[in-house]
């Protein structure tokens, strides 16, 4: 039996749609196998995984807030990977931002008469952190040729060592106690709440416009099309006369501002101080969501919200039905493989050959 | 006296260099068929726990490293089918099989934190073990050692001294010119990704059933890249691999002493030493190659459909 994979001369838009919708299916039917292994009810596993965290207020905005940061690191990270440039340290971009920004949120601490400056400079030194670490490994490989892959991964432990550093010593709260953790940051350092007493911050809404933002970029500026020709062809951007090195510094610059504004959001927003460990494995997760919304901006809305959706779930279904937190992670890798897979019938067509052997000599 | 003080460092040094040897060897055959799989650290965090899992179970070191491999080879046939078969991104797969190994790892692993076994016995050999100075560095290691060492010098005889390492190695130099000369360019790249697992698999299990010897989560630390990245600085040579791997033992025992004496230095930098030694090692090559080009199969990680 042979595999063979025609290469489709045009992409249809139906099966660009259907292949990560059929993805998700098959994910959640092979979830459901494993969830019954470990011996719960799929079918109850499945309502709390994926109904119940949107049936209250509470969970839906939880949602929100899981899925904002998710969706402005995806984005950056669309810039990247649409260009064939693999930034998977977006993790270390994130705690950087979050380090830098928090850092001027706690020197500012009991400041008088500039609160309405403090916000706006978090955001930016916050950015501008993310960005400059995310330079590290570009400049790198435009420079020397060293694999952005590796380097950009390995600041991630780096970053992670730094922040830890930082808040158990430096940062560290004079009069917390010894914990390792820094001053509550005052409300001028804090990301508004859009209601009153509710729990949704302006990071929902900083992401949404980065979403949209991105979608401008990408489809309307010649920036974008850069990106999407160097991606489809390098040899014809090449003879464009469009630059290598000066796209691979931009695309890493969006893609670790994205994710430093993201992580100094976090801590401006839902955690209000620095601590040792700000992030829940987000820049890692992005990863997943940019492929699943296919590394189009409104497509990495509606996956961020969809794996959000899968984390709250998660941890409902860790509470409720005692399923442990990997099961979740093991699921949205399972997910990001098989939309990789899927993508196979949106590529090519699939011919299954009965006998001979799978290459042959034949032009 | 002093000899057998280095002595000590040297095993250690050895038995931190284990785990990067066994999954940078496999990755090495793999990238040479022109696969690059970067779920190194989800094959071996899975084999860690599936390992110390087997081992817990059946009360045998030897079943729980055969499980671990097992383990390895369970994830990377998986990506052997996305990227071999079904031609997806490979670097987008790999991050996929690294987060489903993670999350993997937890699940199987979950029952055993914090339980303890002996580690995987030593070699003894009265007389020869307990030579001064060589003995216990020679005569005196655990199975793993001795079969990482193996694995070197069998990957290296297969890739230079063998008519089917000369096809792999041109498979992953160009897989259009072999495909057309007939050669099965997939199905060779397949077992290449096999291979690859069971040894990350071996390494993770070498890690929770000798070098800890436990099981504790996300225990691998990175090890996984950072075999990764030694299969670029060993310029895709077996025992270079070798070489840098013992280096980087090296460094992470320095870093453990420094840490236990106290230097007066943050022990979050020198956690650090590791990865940022592996940036530095990156930099160096690529300065000292500049004239030279790359060294890397030139196929690697490049999607292959055969023309028909």
């Amino acid at each position: 039996m042979r595999l063979d994979l025609v290469p489709r001369t045009r992409r249809s838009s139906l099966l660009n749609l259907l292949s990560p919708a059929l993805a998700f299916v098959a994910a959640v039917l092979i979830g459901g196998i494993a969830v019954a292994a470990l011996g719960v009810s799929p079918v109850q596993a499945f309502v709390t995984y994926f109904v119940m965290p949107l049936s209250e207020i509470w969970s839906l905005q939880e949602i929100a807030l899981k899925a904002a940061p998710l969706a402005l690191i995806a984005t950056g990270l669309a810039f990247c990977y649409r260009a064939n440039l693999w930034n998977i340290g977006a993790e270390g971009q994130f705690v950087v931002g979050g380090l830098a920004g928090g850092w001027v949120g706690i020197a500012t601490h009991g400041a008088e008469g500039m609160a309405i400056w403090i916000l706006p400079v978090m955001l930016i030194a916050g950015t501008m952190a993310g960005a400059a670490y995310a330079l590290i490994p570009a400049v790198l490989k435009v420079r020397l040729g060293v694999s952005e892959i590796l380097t950009s991964l390995m600041l991630v432990y780096v970053a992670q060592l730094l922040l830890d550093y930082m808040v158990r010593g430096p940062l560290r709260d004079p009069a917390g106690f010894n914990f390792p953790q820094s001053v509550g940051f005052d409300p001028a350092a804090r990301l508004p709440y859009l209601m009153e007493g509710e729990t949704l911050h302006m990071g929902v809404l900083i992401a949404l416009l980065a979403v949209v933002l991105a979608t401008i970029v990408l489809s309307r500026t010649l920036f974008g099309f850069e990106v999407r020709l160097v991606g489809a062809s390098p040899r014809a951007a090449r003879f464009a006369g469009f630059s290598d090195a000066r796209l691979t510094l931009a695309a890493f610059a969006i893609s670790g501002g994205a994710a430093g504004l993201a992580g100094i959001a976090e801590v401006a927003g839902r955690i209000g101080q620095l601590q040792p460990e700000i992030s829940p494995g987000y820049g890692f997760t992005a990863i997943i969501v940019t492929f699943l919304g296919r590394l189009s901006p409104p497509g990495i809305l509606l996956a961020a919200i969809v794996i959000a959706l899968t984390t709250i779930g998660g941890e409902g279904a860790q509470i409720d039905l005692r399923l442990p937190l990997d099961l979740t992670r093991a699921f949205q890798g399972l997910l990001l493989g098989l939309v990789l897979g899927a993508d196979v019938i949106a590529r090519y067509h699939v011919r299954i050959v009965p006998g001979g052997p799978s290459s042959r000599a034949v032009p | 006296m002093t000899l057998d003080i280095l002595q000590m460092v040297l095993v250690t040094v050895l038995a931190a260099a284990t785990p990067l040897i066994l999954a940078g060897i496999g990755e090495l055959l793999v990238e040479r068929s022109g696969v690059l799989n970067l779920g190194v650290e989800g094959m071996m965090i899975f084999g860690a726990a599936v390992g110390f899992a087997v081992a817990m179970q059946t009360g045998s070191t030897l079943l729980g490293a055969l499980g671990g491999a097992g383990a390895g080879l369970l994830l990377s046939a998986l990506f052997g089918i996305l990227t071999v078969g079904l031609a997806a991104n490979q670097v987008a797969s790999g991050l996929s099989l690294t987060i489903l190994g993670l999350g993997l790892s937890g699940l199987v692993g979950a029952s055993y934190v914090g339980m303890k076994r002996d580690p995987a016995p030593h070699l003894s050999i009265p007389g020869l073990t307990d030579l001064p100075g060589i003995g216990k560095l020679l005569f005196g290691q655990d199975a793993f050692v001795y079969l990482a060492v193996g694995l070197v010098a069998a990957v290296w005889w297969f890739l230079w001294r063998t008519r089917t390492g000369l096809i792999l190695r041109a498979i992953g130099d160009d897989h259009v010119a072999t495909h057309a000369l007939g050669l099965q360019v997939r199905k060779v790249r397949f077992l290449s990704v096999l291979f690859g697992g069971a040894c990350a698999g071996l390494g993770g299990a070498y890690l929770s059933l000798a070098y800890t010897p436990f099981w504790a989560p996300g225990m691998t630390a990175g090890r996984g890249w950072i075999a990764l990245a030694l299969v670029v600085f060993a310029s895709w040579k077996p025992v270079r691999v070798a070489a840098g791997a013992l280096l980087f033992g090296g460094a992470t025992v320095l870093q453990l002493h420094a840490q236990a004496a106290g230097l007066g230095l943050p022990g979050q930098l020198l956690s650090a030493v590791p990865y940022l030694a592996t940036i530095l090692a990156l930099v160096l090559l690529s300065l000292g190659q500049r004239h030279g080009g790359s060294l890397a199969p030139a196929a690697l990680g490049r999607v292959f459909t055969p023309s028909r």
